[in-house]
């Protein structure tokens, strides 16, 4: 058990070509808040820990242009102490905060969360509404796709063994935008979510939703973009036929499992609820209301 | 396989330790080190007790790997206290008794010294909320808060009655 190596390279070809030259299974370790559990348990047997931490660009937050860009292995304290992320994109940096505890925080990353490929992840339907992309790097260079296309099942992605994520680039935010993301659990703090939603909005000055994306988590193999849940919301306010609409193309894009969480009736009704509640929060904060956290 | 050499500051004072990549940063500290103060409950970054500073985060010891520890700066429950005179937190959850069996009181300490270091003035509930992942099997937590205020209060010079 003693065959497990590491590498913590200083640049990205470093990186690949230790990925790519790795004759066995080789993990990227970005804050290790999962890949150390599952190493603890045996559940991955790695040979090789290629540590991504000290790569420039992994770890920080900056602006281009209207356009926020996240190093794939940011801890999610550093993201929540980001005032003006915070502000442009409060639900996602609340889906973050949401995972796991303070020492939790100190270490998670966006990368990790994505990758993990939990159906519950709680960033992910976040990322998924914000029309977030994520620049993947590889023996081939550089390609930037959008995070939808990253999980492709629980605990599996898209990317090669020689890929890993370099940043998250967050789009510009027109005039009146905003996002919200709500989680369902039993109790108010460390849990894993029953369902999630992540909803990010665009409305005009009378309060008229121009763009909209609505994603669920913990409801399918994979966080799910639901596209009939944003057409109930686009060329509408938000009244009470509209969140009817949303709350049914919700439940009907829900394809849950039963769990020890909840059964797929239980998670289902929530979608509904959920997302009803989610776009309330994002409409509000979309025309300058103030909307509260989660808890 | 070979071990890794790592160097670190670990309560100001440069340390160098060789070890294995599937060691973690608890292992390292309480069977490399010698520093046991911080406790195993887990193992899985659920309970607290290994809480240590790593470069200014609270972080979970058992969730970090030994080796990417070189070139980083710790803090455990050993450098807590200096030299002879406890940290206000450690003298409060004397004067409140906020122990009882004592196993999570370390993870504790460190991690409501963090809280005190980013946040001199917290709530009760923001208090409670960073201290979530710290998990107490004895006190029903009552006088850890109680502790953590009234040590809150000392460090901004406030007297409590």
């Amino acid at each position: 058990m003693s065959s497990l190596s590491y590498a913590a390279p200083t640049s990205v070809d470093e990186a690949v070509k230790l990925l790519a030259g790795a004759s066995g299974l080789a993990k990227v370790l970005s804050g290790g808040t999962d890949l150390l559990v599952q190493l603890r348990s045996g559940r991955v047997k790695p040979d090789l820990i290629v540590d991504t931490k000290k790569i420039p660009g992994l770890i920080g937050i900056r602006e281009d242009n209207g356009s926020y860009i996240i190093g794939a292995a940011t801890p999610g304290a550093e993201v929540e102490a980001h005032a003006g992320l915070k502000a442009a994109w409060p639900g996602l940096v609340e889906a973050l905060d949401l995972i796991g505890s303070t020492q939790v925080q100190g270490r998670c990353s966006l990368a990790g969360n994505l990758c993990n490929a939990s159906p519950a992840a709680d960033s992910v339907p976040a990322l998924y509404a914000a029309a977030a992309t994520v620049v993947v790097v590889g023996p081939n260079g550089r390609r930037e796709v959008p995070v939808e296309q990253i999980p492709v099942g629980p605990g599996r992605t898209s990317l090669a063994k020689d890929e890993f994520i370099l940043e998250f680039r967050l789009p510009p935010r027109p005039a009146r935008s905003s996002d919200a993301y709500l989680r369902f659990i039993p109790r108010t703090e460390m849990d894993i979510a029953v369902v999630g939603c992540g909803v990010s909005v665009t409305l005009d000055g009378n309060g008229v939703c121009t763009a909209a994306r609505v994603a669920l988590g913990a409801v399918a193999p994979t966080v799910i973009l639901v596209q009939a849940a944003a057409d109930a919301l686009i060329g509408h306010t938000l009244d009470a036929d509209t969140l009817a609409k949303l709350d049914a193309a919700a439940q009907d894009a829900a394809k849950p499992i039963s769990d020890k969480r909840g059964t797929i009736e239980y998670r289902t009704k929530v979608a509904g609820v959920l997302a009803r509640r989610t776009a309330g929060i994002a409409f509000d904060r979309a025309q300058g209301l103030k909307n509260g956290k989660a808890h | 396989m070979a071990k890794t050499y790592v160097s670190a500051t670990i309560n100001g004072e440069q340390t160098e330790f060789l070890c294995e990549t599937q060691q973690t940063l608890l292992d390292v500290l309480r069977d490399v080190v010698g520093l046991t103060g911080s406790k195993e409950g887990c193992a899985s970054g659920d309970c607290g007790a290994c809480s240590v500073i790593l470069n200014d985060r609270l972080v979970c010891s058992c969730l970090v790997l030994g080796v990417e520890a070189n070139d980083a700066k710790i803090t455990t429950i050993e450098g807590i206290a200096q030299g002879d005179k406890l940290h206000p937190v450690q003298q409060k959850f004397l004067e409140h008794a906020a122990l009882q069996c004592g196993f999570c009181t370390p993870g504790l300490i460190v991690a409501s010294k963090a809280l005190l270091d980013e946040n001199p003035n917290p709530t009760e509930t923001e208090a409670r909320y960073w201290l979530a992942g710290n998990l107490c099997r004895c006190t029903g937590y009552d006088k850890i808060i109680r502790a953590v205020m009234d040590a809150a209060a000392e460090m901004r010079g406030e007297t409590v009655g």
